[in-house]
């Protein structure tokens, strides 16, 4: 059930994830969303951790959704549609239930790479058939932009605040889509709304394999990233551009960088329109703004490798 | 035709679960519960039953996919004890919110600092104020009972509310006794097909599970679930008649133990009752008038219906094999909020009894009678709430 992906084609489709939800103006999170239940003509379930998209879709008597959707808690959106997931295959055995459903988790970096870590890796080991879709916007945004594990090098958040002494977060972020490629599930991917072709090309894909699959997209948070509204998708290309936040895919082992910059820019074009970043151009700030190119550098060097295209 | 075995309750309870025949089952291993699940995952590999079994990572995803399951629309259960009860929590609160009948076996252990496998209710006391209903069982074969019913009671389209129901770790999880099992078809027949309401994979009718509920209606979905809980007394009797019908066995909300002329009275949950009848029965020879109430169902608590049957006692000690710290036992806040609105009420004792597993001896029940029957005598009570069976 692949539909063409081509604007012509997916603005005749009619919206999953529909207008009147309550995401700030110019969030990169909905955009995900949207072009993720595009991509497919299945029926899907959609399991969601608590999360600015949670809350915000779905407030007492309304929904966004129209499609069937659960939302528990903050840590176990993977575990709970694994849950959904289980009792699907259970029916299906005993010839209760016969269509094709395909089931999509969305949790944010906070619910994803911290709290439901565990959640997560379990299911995934468990190897349910399921999309886990991850809306990194690097921080915990739904609260007030609190540090977490998604969180740059040298970020202001809320929790790690550049002060006079300690210049933001001083740990790398945790690269999970490797982490998760660790657990040897058939795909995992790296996506941005930027790129929806790619994006989108990378969740029908995922629909049409078996098993768990994970695909980690960046979602520009214009309040936590103290950055121009309508910049969400051009921030989104900056990170694809500067190599921050490469494009690429591991099916069954084998890497794929799926876009390559035609010119890798410098990560402070990147940093540079946002506010979460304006400290370390400041020049006492110098070494943490050149360590974060470095760690840029390093981790697209090894990702070339990985995919042999160096 | 009933069968009769020498079983565990562990193993009683694996067996209802397996003639019950659910669609999904979470699983994780916790002593003193391991033994039941570990049977259950052997009918499943056996194909004796035609669960799908979840293996999850810990009990909160257990409870996490329990409650993913349910609300696609089928029948689920899992098991668990003490910690894991414990780790649960956030989620136990999440499934009776979303009315998602859930049957759950809890094996009663006591909870760390400092770490104990042993039986005590501190795992499921924590967990009363869940909007789970909980039953309570003296035996294995009132935890096999109970499990049948459990899932009536929850499933009911009155209700749907999740049911933990609690039997005492290793005490009666691990001892073997002489019961009676139902036949298969039976309990088949008896709890009937799983009756959907509000499927999640009801594609055609797409639903949101878990909305954002604020200050505008908030306090009406808490009344609500308030609500259903006083429709459960109701059912829980009517599926008691049904499940005597079948069985010959006869359960209510509480059991009483030669209570209607007894001036003194002991209110004891789960094993321990059973000692304490045959110390009661020994008063009784003595020409002390003694009596005991066994609570069964503990949420909803049958406040009324208790103080009703302990209203011509002179003297009641309700024993708890938990503490609130700083405060009573959680069963004599219970009985104590029940028998207030009474013009005569009896006097009150609480004895914290049996934590972590230490033995309750007929000495300890022999004690609390004999002070009882002062009480009674004296109309004074010189201690409010005691440790008892103490190393001092």
């Amino acid at each position: 059930m692949a539909t063409p992906l081509t604007l012509k084609e997916l603005s005749k489709k009619e919206d999953r994830f529909t207008h009147g939800h309550r995401m700030c103006s110019g969030c990169g999170a909905p955009i995900v969303v949207k072009i993720a239940l595009m991509a497919t003509d299945y029926p899907v379930v959609i399991s969601n951790a608590t999360g600015c998209l949670e809350v915000s879709s779905c407030i007492s008597e309304f929904t966004a959704w129209n499609v069937p959707w659960i939302h528990t808690a903050f840590e176990n959106a993977a575990a709970t549609l694994s849950g959904v997931e289980t009792m699907y295959r259970s029916l299906r055995k005993q010839g209760k239930m016969d269509k094709d459903v395909k089931f999509i988790a969305f949790g944010g970096d906070g619910g994803t790479y911290d709290i439901g870590f565990q959640s997560l890796s379990g299911a995934m080991e468990r190897g349910h058939d399921m999309i886990y879709i991850c809306y990194d916007n690097g921080a915990y945004m739904n609260t007030g932009i609190q540090r977490s594990s998604a969180t740059p090098l040298g970020a202001d958040t809320t929790t790690c605040p550049a002060g006079s002494v300690i210049p933001g977060k001083l740990r790398s972020r945790k690269n999970l889509t490797k982490i998760m490629a660790a657990h040897d599930i058939p795909y995992v991917a790296q996506a941005s709304p930027s790129h929806w072709q790619d994006l989108a090309r990378k969740v029908q894909k995922a629909h049409e394999i078996k098993g768990p699959k994970f695909i980690n997209v960046i979602a520009p948070c214009n309040r936590g990233w103290r950055s121009k509204t309508n910049d969400a998708i051009a921030l989104s290309r900056l990170a694809v551009n500067t190599c921050y936040w490469p494009l690429y895919e591991i099916e069954n082992g084998v890497t794929k960088i799926t876009v390559t910059p035609k010119e890798k820019i410098p990560v402070a074009e990147f940093m540079k329109p946002q506010g979460r970043f304006k400290h370390l151009f400041a020049p006492e700030n110098e070494d943490l703004l050149r360590q974060v190119q470095e760690e840029v550098d390093r981790e697209w060097a090894k990702l070339q490798k990985e995919a042999k295209t160096d | 035709m009933a069968k009769v075995v020498a079983v565990t309750g562990n193993e009683a309870c694996a067996n209802a679960l397996r003639q019950v025949n659910p669609d999904v089952c979470g699983i994780y291993p916790i002593t003193p519960q391991t033994d039941m699940m570990q049977r259950f995952a052997s009918y499943i590999s056996d194909g004796k039953v035609d669960t799908e079994s979840i293996l999850v990572e810990s009990e909160h995803s257990s409870m996490s996919a329990c409650i993913g399951a349910a609300a696609a629309g089928g029948r689920v259960v899992t098991a668990t004890s003490s910690q894991g009860l414990a780790l649960m929590w956030e989620m136990l609160h999440i499934a009776s919110g979303d009315r998602l009948p859930i049957v759950m076996p809890v094996v009663n252990r006591a909870l760390s600092a400092p770490l104990n496998i042993h039986g005590d209710h501190s795992d499921a006391m924590g967990a009363r104020d869940t909007g789970w209903i909980q039953i309570w069982s003296e035996n294995a074969q009132e935890s096999y009972d109970n499990v049948i019913q459990a899932f009536r009671i929850g499933e009911h389209m009155d209700i749907r509310l999740p049911v933990m129901v609690c039997l005492d770790g290793f005490i009666i999880s691990h001892s073997i006794e002489r019961m009676e099992y139902l036949e298969d078809q039976e309990v088949k027949d008896f709890v009937g097909p799983f009756r959907n309401f509000l499927p999640l994979l009801d594609l055609d009718k797409p639903k949101s599970y878990g909305p954002l509920i604020l200050t505008d209606l908030y306090h009406e979905y808490k009344r609500a679930q308030h609500e259903i809980m006083t429709k459960v007394k109701d059912v829980v009797l009517n599926v008691a008649k049904d499940f005597e019908k079948l069985s010959g066995r006869k359960y209510g909300l509480f059991e009483t133990y030669r209570l209607e002329d007894a001036d003194i009275a002991i209110v004891i949950l789960n094993s321990a009752a059973g000692t304490t009848k045959d110390v009661i029965d020994e008063f009784r020879e003595k020409g002390i008038k003694a009596g005991l109430i066994k609570p069964r169902l503990f949420r909803p608590f049958p406040y009324e219906e208790m103080a009703e049957a302990l209203k011509n006692t002179k003297a009641v000690c309700v024993m708890d094999r938990a503490d609130s710290f700083g405060g009573y036992g959680p069963l004599f806040m219970e009985v104590s909020s029940a028998l207030y609105p009474l013009g005569n009420r009896p006097l009150l004792t609480n004895k914290i009894y049996g934590l972590g597993g230490r033995d309750y001896l007929p000495s300890h029940a022999a004690q609390v009678l004999t002070e009882l029957n002062q009480i009674a005598q004296s109309g004074k009570v010189s201690v409010l709430k005691e440790y008892i069976g103490v190393r001092e």
